[in-house]
């Protein structure tokens, strides 16, 4: 007899609901081919990520014991970003540090909260992924995925068993670039300069595909990217793993046939 | 230094147009993180002598005064003096006494941020006394007028055109045709200046990268060596140190040096390393005549028992501004105090207060960079984040974004309410933006369109769309 | 001043939520002080036996562009040091510090060398001085103040020559302090540091013009050991 399915519950984040419900499907796919049961529970909105980097912290906790709420029922919350994914692991045991009831309820969530890739290769240790796509891709780690919940390696290793994709090596991908949530609203003109700087060095590997695992910073990338008529595609890293790429124009790019 | 980080954004347009400037970053930016990484990678304990750090520079923190009084009782012991200030204004004056009773006409000076933070020079030279700058890129700064712009390399905002541009309408006794196109030569004309200045000073002033307790002893660390020819053949040395440099023992003042040089530049040790302890002993036959430790609080007794306590931590390697994206593309300037980069967000509001440098705080994104390559792991984001929430709280930040803020958790914690919203912004956007798949101008997102696209929407919410899915059933 | 003391040290106390620390707890610290316990020391120096660590030394004190000649005896030394300079093309002419440690090395061998003992001055272009040991970890000399070794001497001359003997070299850092503790311990128990300790690791550098490393800023443009492997090892 088979074991029982996991039980994921997938958070969406307020991005991929918003511009690319593509990524949320890619997600849903991929975790279940690899025999995950996966619910999306309604009640979700965003982390509150916005609320607690602007020091607003009573709107920051509203919105977090919103996830601890919708979230409770679930073997494992799944996340395809790793700024959310870290907001959830780290950032609501700070939020709820002074109140030891939430504080529990946070920390339970946190152990079993994962971004995306990195539930796929560390906890279902998946080795490779039934996936084709025809390109050179270079790969840029985003900042909280990277430093906060160690996503590195996880990402690499799945997209080197995907056919037909070559994977160049980005320098500096371990820089930001410059979306930083509220930091691109409050410092445009910085945060232009340093995607500015990011999209030179993306240009400069001579890929034809840029991949990474946040909608936030992949919005920006991408809007860089056009704005200055590089031919490059941008796409989050679900879409190519869960060989989905061909169902829809990559971010900032217009649909065949619609000029 | 009249404080400017209020205008930040202002000072970081500045910064952004100036080619110069641009250009030095551009090679800071991956030189410096190189290096660390290098010296990093061929010391496998470099984690562990972290932890380590943390807990001694945390031990002494929490026994800050018995430190401070067993350090003193040790300078003392030596034929030292140590002198505590409250404020910049007491410490200004506490030197000046000590030059005015000397009879100093010329100081001859170390790399000290302590003197940066109470604006020592301007002050000497009000006051009579010339302070003359000695590390290579202080002295270039001191004689544009400038301002240090990186902890470490004071200089590195300027590229080798404008100082041999201000080494010729300094150094006028020279032949106006010698070549200075090379740094090698404008560090030899330097040196030779320099030399003069040391033998003719009174009294020499260096900062203290550590105070050790157990012995009295003041340290230094320089490439230079600069800072032992300031000590070395002066009246007087003066040392401004900050309260929290204490360390208890020479033991422990090795673990931090394996952090430091590694951290700051890539060395695996930095030049020279110099304790000081005292003055010149009876049958010496150089070094100073008298030695003075000049403690500075400034703010920094109250950060104790606070939510920065961990700033004080820091031993200034400057690794958190080599690594910061906002820095490494605005420079030090922008940041309008003494104090650039993620050090200078946390400290400048705590120093002067957030009500002149609330920006610092914010303008970061939060990419954590500058707490992962901290050697001393202090939390720079989790404090930044605690001074938003200052803000946040007295009301600081601007309306319009409180009240976009506002509106935005007022929808996002009603989910029914959130989700048709979201659908209705997919299809909107969605539908303006199909025929090129992004937007090159919005209403309300110009900063973000000026310089780049917004990616259109694709066209639906993905929770509506999951609703269909369900409703339609596998 | 002393009201600006005991408003720092009350301050203190204050944000530590505390008054002054109690007599066990004072003698708690004063206990960490005295026992000089060492914190982690890496393998890299640590782990090798002595000879191990004197070539240790050598490789990490090229690394950083200090030079380095090993002799096996002191009657080597002037030679040594006689090839050296007339090789770099430096004048023969030398300040030497008048240290005892240098005294049994026979200058006389070498009239060419033309030696002065004393305190470097400007003028001085080449330096001679001894060392208190070599750091083999970093590649590190360390060098006390006193009577014999004024630390101007260190700094002023643009070529600086160290007399190091092998038995000088130590592991680490710690390695050293306890060395000098053991030298500079009193009768009465207390130590007594000399004024100045210097730490040298490499010729004086800058890059603070464009981050181009150039040697020579303030202190010696070139630093050079003569290592005598002369001794037993430690």
């Amino acid at each position: 007899m088979p074991a029982p399915p996991i039980r994921v519950g997938l958070f969406v984040t307020c991005l991929v609901d918003l511009f690319r419900p593509s990524v949320g499907f890619a997600a849903v796919k991929l975790l279940e081919a690899a025999g995950c049961a996966v619910d999306v529970p309604p009640t979700q909105t965003c982390c509150g990520q916005p609320a607690y980097n602007s020091g607003d912290r009573a709107d920051a906790k509203a919105i977090a014991r919103q996830v601890l709420d919708a979230f409770e029922a679930f073997d494992y919350v799944v996340v395809p970003s790793g700024s959310c994914g870290g907001m959830i692991r780290q950032h609501y045991l700070e939020l709820f540090a002074d109140e030891s009831a939430l504080l529990r309820r946070a920390q339970h969530l946190a152990e079993r909260t994962y971004e995306l890739v990195s539930f796929l290769a560390d906890v279902l240790k998946l080795e490779r992924v039934e996936a084709r796509y025809d390109g050179v891709a270079t790969y840029h780690d985003s900042c909280s995925g990277l430093r906060e919940l160690g996503v590195k390696e996880q990402p690499r290793k799945l997209l080197r068993s995907v056919a037909g994709l070559r994977l160049e090596e980005l320098p500096g991908a371990e820089i930001c670039c410059g979306f930083g949530g509220t930091f691109c609203v409050k410092y445009p003109e910085i945060s232009d300069r340093m995607v500015a700087d990011k999209a030179a060095d993306i240009a400069a590997t001579g890929a034809d595909t840029l991949l990474a695992g946040d909608m936030g910073c992949l919005l920006n990338m991408a809007g860089k990217l056009t704005r200055l008529g590089k031919p490059v595609r941008v796409r989050h890293v679900a879409e190519v793993l869960a060989g989905v790429a061909g169902e829809t124009p990559p971010i900032g790019g217009a649909a065949a046939g619609r000029s | 230094m009249e404080p400017t980080s209020n205008a930040f954004k202002e000072n970081a347009h500045r910064a952004l147009a100036d080619a110069n400037l641009q250009k030095a970053l551009g090679m800071m930016r991956r030189g410096f993180p190189n290096k660390r990484a290098t010296a990093l990678a061929r010391l496998p304990e470099f984690d562990a002598l972290r932890e380590q750090a943390k807990a001694i520079k945390d031990h002494v923190l929490e026994n800050l005064d018995l430190y401070l009084e067993i350090f003193e009782q040790n300078v003392i012991a030596q034929g030292g003096q140590v002198h505590w200030c409250r404020t910049p204004q007491e410490a200004r004056e506490t030197v000046l006494a000590i030059c005015s009773r000397l009879d100093a006409k010329t100081v001859t000076k170390g790399k000290s941020m302590i003197a940066e933070e109470m604006a020592l020079n301007d002050y000497l030279e009000q006051h009579g006394v010339t302070p003359v700058e000695t590390d290579l890129g202080e002295y270039i700064i001191q004689i544009r007028k400038e301002h240090p712009s990186h902890i470490i390399a004071p200089a590195i905002h300027l590229v080798k055109e404008q100082i041999a541009e201000s080494f010729r309408q300094t150094h006028k006794g020279l032949d106006p045709a010698r070549p200075l196109e090379e740094a090698s030569a404008l560090v030899a004309e330097a040196r030779t200046v320099l030399r003069q200045k040391f033998l003719s000073a009174d009294v020499g002033i260096t900062g203290a990268n550590f105070c050790v307790a157990e012995t009295g002893s003041t340290v230094i660390v320089t490439n230079e060596g600069n800072g032992d020819l300031t000590q070395t053949v002066t009246k007087a040395h003066i040392v401004m140190a900050s309260l929290e440099k204490l360390v208890p023992t020479l033991e422990d003042l090795s673990t931090l040096l394996r952090l430091l040089a590694r951290s700051a530049t890539g060395q695996e040790f930095s030049t020279y390393t110099t304790l000081s302890t005292g003055p010149r002993r009876a049958d010496d036959t150089d070094g100073p005549g008298e030695y003075h430790v000049v403690f500075l609080d400034n703010g920094r007794s109250a950060m104790l028992g606070t939510e920065f306590q961990d700033m004080l931590r820091c031993i200034r390697c400057g690794a958190c501004m080599n690594h910061c994206p906002v820095y490494g593309t605005v420079g030090g300037h922008a940041y309008g105090w003494v104090y650039p980069g993620p050090i200078g967000a946390v400290l400048t509001p705590t120093l002067l207060g957030v009500d002149k440098a609330g920006h610092l705080p914010n303008a970061s994104t939060f990419c954590g960079r500058c707490e992962s390559v901290c050697p001393m792991k202090i939390p720079l984001p989790r404090m930044m984040r605690h001074w938003r929430e200052h803000e946040f709280e007295r009301k600081l930040s601007p309306a319009p974004y409180r009240y976009g803020l506002k509106a935005w958790a007022f929808l996002a914690t009603r989910p029914p309410l959130y989700r048709f919203t979201a659908a209705v912004a997919s299809r909107v956007l969605g539908w303006i933006g199909a025929p090129h798949g992004r937007f090159r101008s919005l209403p309300l997102a110009g900063g973000w369109t000026q310089g780049r696209d917004l990616p259109a929407p694709e066209g639906r919410s993905f929770m509506s769309l999951w609703a269909e899915r369900r409703k339609a059933g596998p | 001043m002393s009201e600006a003391r005991a408003q720092i040290l009350g301050a203190i106390r204050r944000s530590l939520k505390r008054g002054p620390l109690d007599a066990p707890q004072r003698a708690e610290i004063a206990a960490r002080l005295a026992a000089h316990d060492r914190n982690l020391v890496p393998a890299r120096a640590a782990s090798l036996d002595h000879a191990g660590q004197v070539d240790l030394f050598q490789r990490m004190a090229e690394e950083v562009e200090t030079t380095l000649t090993r002799v096996a005896s002191a009657a080597e030394v002037p030679a040594a040091v006689a090839d050296y300079l007339s090789q770099k093309n430096l004048p023969a002419r030398l300040v030497m510090t008048p240290d005892p440690q240098l005294d049994d090395i026979p200058w006389g061998t070498r009239p060419m060398l033309e030696i002065r003992r004393g305190r470097a001055e400007v003028t001085d272009q080449v330096g001679i001085t001894g060392c208190f040991a070599g750091i083999a970890e970093t590649g590190t000399l360390m060098l006390i103040s006193g009577p014999e070794s004024p630390t101007r001497n260190n700094f002023l001359p643009d070529t600086h020559i160290i007399v190091l003997r092998g038995e000088q070299v130590a592991a680490s850092y710690e390695e050293g302090w306890s060395r000098l503790r053991a030298a500079r311990r009193a009768a009465d128990g207390n130590v007594d540091l000399p004024r100045t300790v210097n730490f040298i690791t490499g010729p004086s550098r800058t890059a603070d013009i464009e981050q181009r490393l150039e040697l020579g800023a303030h202190g010696p443009r070139r630093l050079h050991i003569v290592l005598v492997d002369d001794g037993p090892a430690s």
